[in-house]
């Protein structure tokens, strides 16, 4: 691994983390799309701020994406506010007409300017270790890792120091309000946090590799787990393993960072939807399998009881009519019945079934929970 | 005044500007007719992520066929997104991800892979990348007369589908469980009439491009909601909205030199929704303050208990 290799994984890696942690209360609020929303809106202010000061690595850039960022939410509550339109419109119908202002105010004004639009829209990891952080003629490193770093710290202090303000707000608001927490305010805050996060990555990564980072991991982790810590830590360390991960698919394949980085965030979450341990796609099958066994093991202990002693017993109680009464198949009548066997709720005699002591208990208790 | 007629002259004598303005009026119809149901259905940000995730559709297409032809792309586009709408309702569907985080994460990761794809393919089949930024930010200019009988057609068949199932569809909108207790197959619905919002935005890709195409969808569905409350006259006002904001952006961008016309587009559209908030008999911003006032005059109480007692 050469120098640059290593600079532009520590960027990466340090993206995907700042990203991750305000991400997990994105998700848990379900607020995902405002990433979408304010990683795009904030192309006027940048647009703007730059005119102002004419240069574009001046940190007012930040300030003013920043503050754009913010008002798309403030636009976004105040339409929700009057009611006439539902909150995901509201979005669709605020960020489109930022950019829509940001586009224009480009190609009107900044035609000759060095303001690339596909740069802020696609982003280019790979230039990040040519913009150096110098002091006093020392080389530090890439600057690109100082300015994430400092918007990372920022969000770890926030989330360490609310942790606990958060939390109430995000899973019982009403609660939050009624204690004094004032959610509200840290609604703002998050968000004026996301529009920084957004803002500092969007010039390494580009505004859709800042979604992918925002909501891929906190939606892998919250898979993988039910407490906030947990989610919060899972997310930091799926995120950075999806950076690293994509930025050596990008280099097997000589193709974009961020795009190869956003195809691992996509691999990790199908992963985690498959596969996670309970709440995974395959976990949750089994368990409809198991559960749809245990309870047709109670019908036809139920049924049996039901006929136990009875004229038509010789009749209802055979492996075959289970097919007649129940509406069972088959092949799932002469499952049921194996496993009815094996663990002696059941036993078969001239070819009719009997309870067993035990399953006539599990067929009065079913009865009783029913 | 002369610069008005000038403008409608042009409109039937400049071949750019009259394919220009006939594209997004197509676009407009069939965006504004689809998007009602978006927008009411609670799912305005789709277009969002299905326009993103159409991307690796259009840089499949293009590996596999070498073809540029818009319909060929569109094709690509459709499939893609068609998957991706799959994959949105079926993440969604699990108790642990919420639709708006299956939204963000199928626009993502599909944008990315489409992003990672195009920057292959530009390494090894020598191709050009031309086509990804008008795919990004829209090239209403370079539509020709083929591309708008594309856009026609696909449209037209978008609409068909919309006029068949119309009873269907205003079940599904409003009262789904009432519709699966009739026999109606929901899911099935649900996934066609998807399809159909999938046509409607690829179609407006070329013209305002991939962000602003959510606007598009949902904007003139969101003005027209504010005049009425029928669901056919809704469908014909977001119809009549889609085409105004495409033929006047296209008109606009044309006069105005350096003015790009996805944008303009969506600044016009984004100008209806604001008159609409405001004036919209009844429901309107205006309406409820004068409303407002003349409670409180003739209820002075009403003033001491505020916002909050009404």
């Amino acid at each position: 691994m050469t120098i640059t290799q290593i600079e532009i994984q520590l960027v990466a890696v340090v993206v995907a983390a700042a990203c991750a942690l305000p991400g997990v209360y994105l998700v848990l609020r379900g607020f995902a799309m405002m990433s979408d929303a304010i990683s795009h809106a904030i192309l006027p202010g940048i647009v703007v701020a730059f005119f102002l000061v004419g240069n574009l690595n001046s940190p007012l850039l930040i300030l003013g994406a920043a503050l754009t960022g913010l008002l798309t939410v403030v636009l976004v509550e105040m339409l929700t506010a009057t009611r006439l339109v539902k909150e995901d419109a509201a979005i669709g119908l605020v960020f489109p007409a930022l950019f829509s202002v940001g586009v224009i105010l480009i190609a009107r004004y900044a035609g000759d300017v060095h303001l690339d639009l596909d740069a802020v829209l696609l982003g280019e990891l790979a230039f990040a270790p040519f913009n150096r952080l110098e002091v006093g003629g020392v080389d530090l490193g890439p600057q690109g890792l100082y300015a994430m770093g400092a918007v990372g710290l920022v969000n770890l202090a926030f989330i360490l120091v609310f942790y606990k303000e958060l939390k109430l707000a995000t899973f019982d608001a009403a609660l939050a309000s009624s204690l004094g927490f004032m959610p509200v305010l840290l609604h703002y805050l998050l968000m004026g946090l996301v529009s920084v996060t957004a803002v500092a990555a969007f010039d390494a990564v580009g505004a859709i590799l800042v979604v992918a980072l925002i909501v891929g991991p906190p939606a892998s982790a919250r898979l993988l787990t039910d407490r906030l810590s947990m989610t919060l830590l899972l997310s930091v360390v799926l995120g950075v393993a999806c950076a690293i991960s994509g930025y050596w698919l990008a280099h097997a394949l000589d193709a974009s960072i961020a795009g190869s980085m956003a195809t691992m965030v996509g691999v990790c979450f199908a992963a985690c939807y498959l596969f996670a341990p309970r709440h995974g796609w395959l976990a949750l099958r089994r368990l409809e399998h198991r559960r749809r066994f245990v309870f047709a093991r109670k019908v036809l202990a139920i049924h049996l009881l039901q006929h136990e002693g009875t004229p038509e017993a010789d009749r209802e109680c055979r492996a075959d009519h289970l097919q007649e009464h129940l509406s069972w198949s088959p092949s799932f009548s002469r499952t049921v019945v194996q496993q009815a066997r094996q663990r002696e709720l059941i036993h078969q005699h001239n070819g009719r079934l009997w309870l067993t002591p035990k399953g006539r208990a599990l067929a009065q208790k079913s009865v009783v929970d029913v | 005044m002369e610069l008005l007629s000038d403008l409608f002259v042009a409109l039937f004598t400049d071949y750019t500007l009259r394919t220009v303005a006939l594209g997004s009026a197509v676009l407009g119809l069939v965006s504004g007719a689809l998007g009602t149901y978006a927008v009411l259905r609670g799912q305005s940000l789709i277009g969002d992520a299905i326009s993103h995730a159409a991307l690796p559709g259009i840089a499949l297409a293009f590996l596999l066929t070498g073809s540029r032809m818009t319909l060929v792309l569109l094709l690509g586009a459709l499939a893609a997104g068609w998957v991706a709408t799959l994959c949105i309702m079926q993440v969604s569907s699990s108790r642990r991800v919420t639709y708006d985080t299956a939204l963000g994460l199928a626009l993502s990761v599909f944008f990315g892979v489409g992003l990672m794809l195009l920057t292959y393919l530009q390494q090894t089949a020598g191709a050009q990348q031309a086509g990804l930024d008008t795919f990004l930010f829209g090239q209403a200019a370079t539509l020709v007369t083929e591309d708008v009988w594309t856009m026609a057609g696909m449209g037209g068949a978008g609409l068909l589908g919309m006029a068949l199932f119309w009873k269907e569809f205003k079940l599904l909108s409003f009262d789904p469980a009432f519709g699966r207790s009739l026999g109606l197959p929901i899911r099935a619905l649900d996934v066609l009439l998807t399809t159909l919002l999938v046509v409607a935005i690829v179609i407006g890709l070329q013209t305002v491009g991939v962000v602003l195409m959510s606007a598009m969808l949902i904007a003139p569905a969101a003005a027209a909601r504010q005049w009425t409350d029928s669901l056919g006259v809704m469908v014909g006002l977001a119809v009549l909205f889609g085409i105004l904001a495409g033929v006047s952006g296209a008109l606009i961008s044309s006069v105005v030199p350096r003015l790009p016309t996805g944008p303009t587009i969506v600044l016009s559209v984004s100008a209806i929704v604001v008159i609409s908030l405001f004036l919209a008999p009844r429901r309107g911003l205006v309406w409820r303050w004068m409303r407002e006032r003349r409670s409180t005059r003739q209820h002075p109480a009403l003033r001491m208990v505020g916002e909050e007692g009404r």
